[in-house]
């Protein structure tokens, strides 16, 4: 599977799917460093999950892919291309899930998502309607068309996100922490519409996520960051008996009461 | 020398987003819904307030010129002096600055929770400028709007003016006369330059209110602190450039 064809599954048009090269990543936000010399690339028409604890720079990272940040040294290259150019995000149909959604607040669900196509001239309203109605159905939101984004609920929204990503039919498309509200059922619908995508379209994905299950399901390959340092890198089979005792800490914390550990903070 | 960074980045940015806004202008007739909405927001909601508060500056500055003109006994020229100050001065900046607070506040209101709400973030990643969707319908409205409210704006006053003369017992002038020595001093460029100038000021606090609102940073409070920006930004320009608008158009 060397170069897969990307194909568009609206217009069926047929392109090279799309890899991502981080390259000596570093992002310095005043004298912290979210993001330490950060190397890896993600090819084309793959899964890669990328983990680890909280605040290690996960966001920042997938923010720099779609040219949210600049970085301090290093950078993000598409398909050989910079991230950060002007017109990497015309040519190429990159998706975002925000972590918090980010979802329009003065349009309605149903509006939320096809913005996009409208303003892409994607077809008329009627064409546009179904594929929003489509998208909708995929996550059980067709009821919560007509609501509004402040009247639906925290799991809702990530929904809505995604269903709005979905829409846009992208060549790469970034998850971040897509799961984290959802519930079992809806977090595998999830995992499954991950999978199918790459498996039908060959869409290259990023998914930075917590939820061990998605990893070890539906990853190619996965990466950890901790403190800005990416420490792992390799194939989720490798995941089950992890050699690096951090690494083993994060997917299984054991629960001691008798030395926990923010008291080991304190001092 | 902070500050003076800050204003020339301030200066900076609005200016680019003037252009980038410009450059999307072929799109407009798509975004026909934007704009009208845009113009029903600048024009009608600040309709019933630029009506009462240039009613009462049309009697106060009537009210004034009575008393003082009498003196001189040229209290019939109270028309012209009234007609000519609103129409040339007061109702543009009455105007203009009735939309900063009340427009201009908003837009940024808005523009700046979209910012801190990564909306805008969203927009970029969707390849959708916010300045062709958020920037340029209300620059658009805005230019449509000021001189229709202009002259609203005008009219009341001119009218605010004719009630003090006929009512306060002091000025006692018929409306007749009031309104001849009003039409028989003005020309038709008064007129045109009061225009201009709501037209100028207009533009200048929609594009400073966009700006300021997209380049808010930070989280929640921000949004509070970018509204009061943009409105005092918004009244010194007005202010500034009705000196120089006025110097070059006398
Ligand atoms: N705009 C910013 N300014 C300053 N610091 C920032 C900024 N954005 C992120 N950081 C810092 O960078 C670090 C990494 O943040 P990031 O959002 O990438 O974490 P994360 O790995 O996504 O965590 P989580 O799993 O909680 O979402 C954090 O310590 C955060 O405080
Ligand atoms: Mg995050």
């Amino acid at each position: 599977m060397t170069h897969p064809i990307h194909r568009n599954p609206i217009t069926a048009v047929e392109s090279p799917a799309l890899g991502v090269t981080i390259d000596g990543l570093t992002k310095n936000f005043g004298k912290f460093q979210a993001l330490k010399n950060v190397s890896f690339s993600v090819e084309p028409g793959e899964i890669f999950v990328l983990m680890g604890p909280s605040g290690s720079g996960k966001s920042v990272l997938l923010k720099h892919i779609v040219g949210l940040e600049t970085a301090t040294a290093g950078r993000v290259l598409i398909n050989g291309q910079d991230a950060t150019a002007e017109h990497t995000l015309e040519r190429i149909r990159i998706a975002l899930v925000f972590q918090a959604g980010a979802l329009f607040n003065s349009l309605s669900v149903y509006d939320n998502l096809a913005l996009y196509p409208r303003e892409h001239r994607f077809g008329d309203e009627a064409t546009i309607s179904d594929k929003v109605m489509r998208a909708l159905q995929i996550l059980s939101l067709e009821n919560s068309a007509r609501k509004f984004p402040s009247e639906l609920s925290g799991g809702m929204r990530k929904r809505v996100a995604i269903a709005r990503a979905l829409v846009m039919e992208p060549q790469l498309m970034l998850y971040d922490e897509p799961t984290s509200e959802l519930d079992p059922v809806m977090g595998a619908t999830i995992s499954e519409i991950i999978a199918t995508l790459k498996d039908e379209y060959h869409v290259t994905t990023i998914v930075v996520s917590h939820d061990r299950e998605l990893a070890l399901g539906i990853a190619d390959r996965v990466g950890i960051l901790m403190g800005g340092e990416l420490v792992f890198l390799g194939p989720p089979a490798s995941l089950r008996q992890p050699a690096d005792p951090r690494i083993a800490d994060f997917f299984h914390p054991r629960i001691d009461l008798k030395n926990p550990r923010f008291k080991n903070l304190e001092t | 020398m902070k500050q003076l960074t800050h204003f020339l980045e301030g200066f900076g940015s609005a200016v680019q987003l003037l252009f980038q806004s410009a450059r999307f202008a072929g799109t407009l007739p798509r975004q026909r819904a934007r704009f009208i909405d845009q113009c029903y927001l600048i024009g009608y909601t600040t309709l019933p307030i630029v009506a009462i508060l240039c009613f009462f500056m049309g009697s106060v500055l009537a009210l004034q010129s009575g008393y003082s003109m009498e003196n001189f006994g040229a209290k019939q020229f109270i028309g012209s002096l009234v007609g000519l100050s609103f129409a040339r001065e007061l109702g543009p900046v009455i105007v203009a600055i009735l939309v900063a607070g009340r427009v201009g506040s908003a837009i940024t209101a808005e523009l700046a929770s979209m910012k801190v709400y990564q909306e805008i973030d969203a927009l970029v990643t969707m390849n959708i400028p916010p300045a062709r969707i958020l920037v340029l319908p209300r620059l658009a409205a805005v230019l449509v709007m000021m001189p229709v409210l202009a002259i609203i704006g005008n009219l009341i006053g001119w009218f605010g003016g004719a009630v003090v003369c006929k009512y306060v017992e002091s000025i006692a002038i018929e409306p007749e006369a009031y309104f001849s020595a009003l039409r028989r001093y003005m020309k038709f460029k008064d007129v045109g330059i009061g225009l201009m100038k709501a037209e100028i000021f207009g533009f200048v606090v929609v594009l400073i209110c966009c700006s300021i609102g997209l380049n808010t940073r930070g989280g929640p409070r921000e949004i509070g602190a970018s509204v009061t920006k943009a409105v005092v930004v918004s009244l010194i320009s007005i202010l500034v450039l009705d000196y120089f608008v006025t110097k070059v158009l006398m």
